[in-house]
């Protein structure tokens, strides 16, 4: 049969005659009953408005949620716990295991990952036959499942047993701000143990950084000296003891300084 | 007007059968989802195709404020995000369309492999597609570092262990890729730049064009 249905085509790259060649070619699809349509124009403003809707959703998920920043690189930091991208997070998860990791790096690093993107690369030569329903081959089929549930498995352990709030806090964009180090405030600042965990520009090291807080002095002086205490657990330790550390007086000018700085 | 402009250059280069070939084809009824709403599964790959023109789009207007230069790559970042007129859209569409097109190509390839639809004669556009699988992913990892904030550092330092711990010719890859044996940094971020941008694009588009000249010589796979 004519190839198309009798539609006429100026340009047809198509390699004639394949089924007459290789007899476990599937026949030409213009063979197969149906409403086969031309392509231009009529088949490609479907797809264009598929597009188009495929478009807007995306769109939509552009403004909902604006690309994540985080604070600017800085080798230096050692605390810092890395997170690959979502779509790189089976293979990061992979690597902790113990049977692919340490000794074992080569195992979970390249061995296993080669292999599966190896069997992928080369699936039409693993799986010869001319059975083509997922169902008549049951190993291709079978092994390509067992790989998506592998990698959903992996990337669900991942999320599960990364902290989120500490990955946010660490990423947080610090602001730089000048601080006066004459003030009398950050000289009581630098005395007291506050400057352990907050840096010496109170930028925040083991503790959160203490510019632009948007507390009032009150509160400051409550924080500094009963500490942190959060769902039963001291997250902050109890610093400032009024008569050891500093005068009453010492207290509120240090938690006015700290409450005064603001970010730029 | 248009009509004759257009027949000057056809009488001279005989252009209609070269645009002829790519518009005129018939699209038969298994992959259409106006005749059977299932075959919306044909529709993945050229949904990947999509957003790769909207990443190369985008990502052309980026390259017009970002910095390849540990000094000033994410404050450009931070400008074209706070800044710019537009600039959080842009970004937000290369950022999101990342993730999207390896989703997209994820169903495509999972299309194509129960579909059976990589058996004789189109074993070869299997492994192209294969590649332009690989080479997404590249173009994913090496844009990561490019806005140069906490997570891209430090995500770039374990993948350069991963690909350090290749036997044998590990320490080359790693040293090909962050510019120094032990250093991530000033030279790490320009080549990951020149990557992002000229090296597997190149090949992106190579193999794009192969893809889809292989599809037009072999048709699409028949029903199952």
């Amino acid at each position: 049969m004519h190839r198309g249905k009798g539609m006429k085509f100026v340009g047809d790259s198509r390699v004639p005659g394949m089924e007459f060649r290789k007899p476990n070619v599937p026949k030409d699809y213009s063979e197969y009953p149906g409403k086969t349509e031309a392509f231009w124009p009529n088949f490609l403003l479907k797809e264009w408005m598929i597009g188009a809707v495929f478009l807007i959703g995306y769109l939509l998920l552009t403004v909902a949620h604006p690309s994540p920043l985080e604070g600017q690189a800085d080798p230096t930091n050692t605390a810092y716990i890395p997170l690959p991208d979502w779509y790189f997070l089976f293979l990061y998860q992979l690597l902790k295991y113990e049977f692919a990791s340490g000794p074992f790096n080569v195992v979970g690093a390249i061995i296993m990952p080669g292999l599966a993107f190896g069997a992928l690369m080369l699936a039409p030569f693993l799986d010869r036959g001319p059975e083509r329903r997922p169902s008549k081959r049951p190993l291709p089929t079978g092994f390509m499942l067992l790989a998506i549930a592998s990698i959903i498995f992996l990337t669900w352990e991942s999320v599960a047993n990364h902290d989120w709030e500490a990955a946010e806090a660490q990423g947080q964009i610090t602001e730089e701000v000048e601080i006066d180090t004459t003030d009398p405030g950050y000289e009581i600042y630098s005395a007291s143990s506050c400057i352990s965990c907050h840096g010496d520009n109170l930028e925040g090291q083991v503790g959160p950084t203490l510019v632009g807080t948007g507390l009032s002095p009150e509160e400051i002086a409550e924080i500094a000296v009963n500490g942190i205490e959060a769902d039963g657990e001291q997250t902050m330790p109890p610093s400032f003891e009024v008569g050891v550390d500093g005068t009453e007086e010492d207290l509120q000018v240090l938690a006015e300084f700290i409450s005064g700085l603001e970010a730029e | 007007m248009l009509n004759k402009l257009y027949d000057w250059v056809d009488e001279r280069l005989d252009i209609t059968p070269i645009w002829r070939d790519i518009a005129d084809h018939e699209v038969p009824e298994h992959v259409n989802p106006a005749h059977h709403f299932s075959a919306f599964v044909y529709c993945f790959g050229g949904l990947t195709f999509f957003i790769t023109v909207i990443q190369i789009l985008s990502g052309m207007f980026l390259t017009m404020y970002y910095v390849p230069d540990i000094e000033n790559a994410w404050q450009s970042v931070y400008y074209l995000q706070n800044e710019v007129a537009f600039g959080e859209i842009v970004r937000g569409m290369h950022h999101w369309g990342a993730s999207l097109v390896v989703v997209m190509i994820f169903l495509h390839t999972l299309r194509v492999f129960f579909t059976g639809s990589y058996k004789k004669p189109r074993e070869l556009n299997w492994v192209v597609g294969v590649m332009l699988f690989g080479v997404i992913l590249g173009l994913s990892f090496t844009g990561y570092l490019l806005p140069w904030d906490m997570k891209a550092l430090f995500a770039t330092k374990v993948g350069i262990e991963i690909a350090a711990s290749v036997p044998v010719i590990g320490e080359t890859i790693k040293i090909l890729l962050a510019g120094d044996s032990t250093i991530l940094g000033a030279q790490t971020l320009t080549r990951f730049f020149a990557i992002h941008v000229f090296f597997l694009p190149a090949a992106l588009l190579g193999l794009l064009a192969a893809h889809f000249i292989m599809i037009r010589r072999q048709g699409i796979s028949g029903p199952l």
